[in-house]
């Protein structure tokens, strides 16, 4: 039965226009970053390059597919967010707006499975485009800027990583940022079981990671005991990988934690599911 | 009575401080078309959602098909068709969508034939392609009634299915209704705020008020009772009381108001009632009987 709702998740997902929003967005953002890139690109990176070019020098084709990969989601991993909650923030709460909650709930299919079912599918989604990302930032701007040895600038200093030594950084960063964005999905259809509309799940799940960013970015040692625990804090864990050497340690527990989050979500759903008393 | 179908038993549901449904008891048979009749917010949608497990009561117990709810959902269900309050439908979806994934929960492997069937029987045929969105309300009423019968269920739990609809609307889905009864032999249990809607499509009933179950027996027994509520608009009402009073002295005669007296009586005595009042040269100038249960349904839906 679990199977069979999710495959029903998956034709109410894919016969919304709001699905669609996210795919079309990104692809807009990219382009529009990529046009930015192709138009004052030089510039831009000689604005990084500028304090290092005293002791280096650059030759080469600095400007290519590898780094304007990494710009792309260092930018776009913000974004994202948002993009999945529109459609996963409706799951549950939407079908409460439009009244076939009640309709999903007199069927014999168990008020968990309901929950897992669209846990499933919500998670195909983000899958889905975090897959077009990914898509996107290699396959399509590798070919429009080349390749070649990629410069990370972080708070170590300059990374410089060879062109082979780019790919597996880029397959484990996206795993990554699938488990960052699978946890902002997580979120949404948890606050999705306590609402009965669609906005307000939507709105939340923007305002906790806006919320959290600000309190990991904020210097402040009240701050630190809880800040570790905090999942906008392993969101952008993927930067460990472009460090060298790469500390698989700090990186591993960023995946736990966010596993955790996912898990407690989802239960913290399932529960209160269960326990709701279907009204609407 | 045999095979009781549902039977609840004290079932109590609170929000909050506001008690929805007191202590309410009926059985459903197998075969009946059962009535739950009351007026608005007298608790019947509480009652019916508390049936279909969508929420949780305080106290009580629902046994469907013999087995407790709450134990045994998913096997009750599986064999419970429902529209609860009204059919809501992805609207996105057309209406052969909508059907196949409300079958897919339900346990069955629909084929596209068997959807244009039931589509066809329920009046809809042709517009399955057709976005739900589209639809009118007596429609998505039809396709409700469609989407209840796709898994074959024994039981039929409809929550005020003519509610919204026009004449014609309100006629098609009680001919509908009847012919689930006649033609597939369902159990069906109706909700409605409409005695007539109920006297019409229902054998038995049950009548809720205020969260309370006042009454519950045969529609037949109930609605058709051969002692009617006489009232009679009379010139001398002092007089008339006295004479009828006098000729039959079991009689509870009283006097309503203005020149109207009401009196119980049994539907072989109006004329009796009307020829002694002339015959005692009293002038009758209206003569109005009234079922009971009529009356009794008003005073509860006034109140």
């Amino acid at each position: 039965m679990l199977l069979k709702n999710t495959y029903n998740e998956f034709i109410k997902i894919i016969a919304k226009p709001r699905s669609y929003i996210g795919l079309a967005a990104l692809t807009a953002l990219i382009f529009i970053i990529l046009f930015a890139m192709k138009a004052d690109g030089t510039s831009y990176i000689s604005f990084v390059t500028s304090s290092f070019e005293q002791s280096l020098s650059f030759n080469g084709n600095i400007l290519n597919g590898n780094l304007i990969a990494f710009i792309i989601l260092q930018m776009l991993i913000v974004h994202i967010p948002l993009l999945i909650a529109l459609v996963t923030g409706d799951l549950i709460s939407g079908e409460a707006a439009m009244g076939t909650i009640r309709m999903l709930a007199t069927k014999p299919i168990s008020r968990t499975n309901i929950v897992l079912s669209k846990f499933i599918a919500g998670a195909v989604y983000t899958l889905i485009l975090t897959l077009w990302l990914a898509f996107l930032a290699l396959v399509v701007v590798k070919f429009l800027f080349g390749t070649g040895d990629m410069i990370v600038l972080n708070s170590d200093g300059l990374v410089i990583l060879q062109e082979s030594d780019v790919l597996w950084r880029y397959a484990c960063s996206f795993v990554i940022a699938f488990l960052a964005l699978l946890t902002v999905s997580s979120l949404s259809i948890c606050l999705s079981a306590f609402a009965e509309n669609s906005i307000g799940p939507i709105v939340s799940t923007m305002a906790i990671i806006i919320l959290f960013t600000i309190i990991g970015s904020l210097d402040v040692s009240v701050f630190d005991t809880i800040k570790p625990y905090l999942f906008t804090t392993h969101m952008a864990s993927w930067r460990i990988l472009f460090e060298d050497p790469v500390d698989f340690g700090a990186v591993g527990q960023s995946v736990i934690i966010l596993i955790v989050h996912n898990i407690i979500l989802v239960g913290i759903a399932v529960i209160k599911f269960n326990k709701k008393d279907i009204t609407s | 009575m045999e095979n009781p179908i549902i039977e609840v038993k004290n079932l109590s549901k609170k929000f909050g401080n506001f008690e929805a449904v007191k202590d309410v008891s009926f059985t459903v048979h197998k075969g009946d078309v059962f009535g739950f009749l009351g007026p608005n917010g007298a608790g019947k949608s509480t009652t019916i959602r508390c049936l279909m497990s969508l929420i949780k009561p305080n106290s009580g117990s629902i046994a469907i098909f013999g087995k407790d709810i709450a134990a045994h959902r998913q096997e009750i269900l599986s064999n419970v068709g429902s529209i609860i309050e009204k059919p809501d439908f992805y609207k996105y979806l057309s209406a052969e969508k909508n059907l196949e994934i409300f079958a897919r929960i339900s346990g069955v492997r629909v084929e596209k034939k068997e959807i244009q069937e039931m589509l066809a029987f329920v009046g809809l045929d042709g517009r399955g392609k057709d976005k739900i969105g589209g639809f009118s309300h007596g429609m998505k009423q039809r396709l409700g009634i469609a989407q209840t019968l796709l898994h074959k269920p024994d039981l039929i739990i409809l929550d005020e299915p003519t509610t919204g609809l026009d004449p014609q609307g309100i006629i098609e889905v009680r001919n509908l209704i009847l012919r689930l009864k006649t033609e597939q032999q369902k159990t069906v249990v109706l909700s409605s705020h409409q005695l007539s809607e109920i006297e019409i499509i229902a054998n038995r009933m049950v009548i809720i008020n205020k969260g309370r179950s006042v009454i519950e027996g045969s529609v037949e027994e109930l609605v058709n009772q051969q002692e009617l509520l006489l009232q009679i608009d009379i010139d001398n009402v002092e007089k008339a009381i006295l004479d009828l009073k006098t000729e039959y002295p079991t009689l509870e005669v009283k006097h309503l108001h203005g020149t109207i007296i009401e009196l119980p009586v049994e539907k072989e005595m109006v004329p009796v009632i009307n020829a002694f009042l002339v015959n005692k040269s009293h002038q009758v100038n209206g003569l109005e009987p009234k079922r009971k249960l009529e009356d009794f349904f008003m005073k509860i839906v006034q109140a």
